[in-house]
């Protein structure tokens, strides 16, 4: 049996059976790490003996009779983006400044994977504090895409994709404040899940954008993140904004069928600059749910074009704020450190903040906020969900964009509104371009929606085997 | 649009730039702020239009009002380069009269 491509289901399903152990199950990873992380760079820290540990005391907890019910994760290998803090394990968020840094305490979703039995094999590659939508603005050199090792992964969250589609890990967990878990789902050919905003608990992830930031699954398939969804999401008295909404059971509801789902075509998004082949996947996706009994239906978003420019003063002004504390005092490096992007966004913010020029930067950004919240809500009076291109362009090739910072923002033109809004949207593959690199698209849905995106999703994933294609490494 | 004054706004953020990284800065920062100046267009549409910072709509949070654990002195203390007594020792801020 080839271990290290197993589901999270079908890891259980092993582990249950004895057929192999949760030290065998982490021994193959860590050694598959090993082989693909000097070419992808996709890990900054693994951590080969704390895995071990954990993976001999999962097997000792499973010799003893522990059930999967109680602990849901127990014995499955997986690896997070570098923001999440990990008690005593280098937490770096793609920055210098905090190359040496050894968080004292454990993120709240850190905690809730643990406490179900998972084990961390590493912490992988991202854009400093999640600046950036190719992973090259990481201080620890750029990642590279699993599928064409001379194209960017996306960003920010770029390991995780990169490490999902190279099979080095089972689950990932990512971040999303712009973008930052669909693109690179988009771009490696993995599922991706940005939550509704506070569905999962921010507390001991490293903020980038705090009314923005959105902690999500990343996985192989869509049952798999629907799984770790329901262990990570809930309120969390550590974090004040995380929702006291009841969390619902993400898994058991797949397979409803879909007929009379009204799926919304949003026209801002298929006008100029999308690319074709992406186009045509999309309207190849779009068949599938008609043959599934899905309608379609025209629907308008009328401040699109809006986005970019709100979400970088919105984005820029809170990190500007949250960046502020890192001045070499109590931990971390001295702010000399900051990366390039790093030191623009915190000059574009702190001046959409500064006295003066708050109200037509950033107060105009909030008003602007309102009315594309305005625009999704009246759209989802018309349609359930939005299906959605997730990047207007394919992967590009690594520093293609690096020296044209607009261009670089304007990636994220379809991705930005959706945490404008703050809703909740799944991204997942839907073809291949002539060059063999992935495309992707999302399922967009209102607030609180995740169950229902995830059944949308899976819907068109058993109709379709892009998840099976696999890279040449 | 007035040019952008990048010593200040650098002095604010507490940031030290080269003369290389001033220069750099300055002519991305305004191309991204003539970019972000397409939301003036919007204006007309802003009229009575609240701000909103927080997406999902809570409001006045509260917890109990109880003691609970939290790190200890050396826990916290555990990632100072700089640190005297048990305390962190910051830079001088006002000097000897």
């Amino acid at each position: 049996m080839d271990l290290i491509k197993l589901t999270i289901s079908e890891a259980k399903k092993g582990l249950k059976k004895k057929e192999f152990s949760a030290r065998e199950l982490t021994e193959n990873y860590l050694e598959r790490i090993k082989k693909l992380n000097p070419q992808l760079n996709a890990f900054i820290t693994v951590c080969e003996k704390e895995a071990l540990e954990s993976a001999d005391h999962a097997d000792k907890l499973i010799l003893q009779g522990e059930t999967w019910e109680a602990q849901p994760l127990l014995g499955i290998p997986f690896s997070m983006k570098d923001v999440y803090s990990t008690k005593n394990i280098r937490t770096t968020a793609g920055s210098k400044i905090l190359e040496n840094y050894l968080p004292p305490y454990n993120a709240s979703v850190y905690q809730k994977l643990i406490d179900s039995g998972a084990i961390l094999l590493g912490k992988t590659n991202c854009d400093a504090w999640g600046h950036g939508s190719s992973t090259e603005n990481s201080d620890f050199g750029p990642t590279k895409n699993p599928w064409n090792l001379d194209y960017v992964p996306g960003g920010s969250s770029g390991g995780s994709a990169a490490v999902l589609a190279a099979d080095m890990t089972i689950f990932e967990i990512g971040e999303d404040t712009g973008g930052s878990i669909r693109l690179p789902s988009a771009f490696c050919a993995t599922v991706g899940l940005k939550v509704t905003y506070g569905r999962v608990s921010r507390y001991g992830a490293i903020s980038y954008a705090s009314s923005l930031d959105s902690m999500g699954p990343m996985g192989k398939n869509v049952s798999d993140v629907a799984e770790i969804l329901s262990v990570i999401a809930g309120s969390d008295s550590h974090d004040a904004t995380s929702s006291p909404r009841p969390v619902e059971d993400y898994s058991s509801s797949l397979n409803q069928d879909i007929k009379g789902l009204k799926i919304g075509i949003p026209s801002e998004f298929f006008s100029k600059g999308l690319n074709s082949e992406i186009k045509d996947a999309i309207n190849k996706a779009l068949q599938i749910f008609k043959e599934k009994g899905a309608e379609i239906v025209d629907i308008s978003l009328p401040h699109t074009e809006d986005g970019i420019a709100t979400y970088y003063l919105i984005a820029s002004s809170e990190t500007s704020s949250n960046l502020a504390r890192y001045d070499g005092i109590r931990f971390g490096n001295d702010r000399e450190y900051f990366g390039q992007e790093a030191k623009k966004r915190i000059m574009l913010g702190t001046y959409a903040l500064s006295s003066g020029y708050y109200d037509q930067y950033y107060l105009k950004a909030q008003k602007v906020r309102s009315l594309i919240k305005n625009d999704f809500e009246k759209a989802f009076n018309k349609c359930e969900v939005i299906l959605a291109p997730v990047s207007p362009i394919p992967p590009f090739k690594l520093g293609e964009k690096i020296a044209d910072p607009l261009q670089m923002y304007l990636v994220d033109v379809y991705t930005v509104l959706i945490n404008l809004a703050g809703i909740p949207s799944l991204a997942l593959p839907c073809g291949f371009s002539k060059a063999g690199l992935p495309i992707g698209m999302q399922i967009i849905g209102p607030q609180f929606s995740e169950k229902s995106l995830l059944n949308v999703g899976y819907q068109y994933e058993q109709a379709t085997d892009w998840q099976k294609m696999k890279p040449e490494l | 649009m007035a040019k952008f004054d990048i010593r200040h706004t650098a002095k604010l953020a507490n940031l030290g730039l080269s003369s290389e990284e001033e220069e750099k800065i300055s002519r991305e920062l305004e191309e991204i702020l003539s970019y972000v100046n397409k939301l003036n267009e919007v204006d007309p549409d802003l009229i009575g239009v609240e701000p909103t910072s927080h997406i999902t709509g809570l409001e006045n949070v509260t917890r109990p009002d109880e003691t609970s654990p939290s790190l200890t002195q050396t826990e916290v203390l555990q990632n100072s380069k700089n640190t005297h007594n048990g305390m962190f020792k910051v830079p001088a801020i006002l000097e000897d009269l």
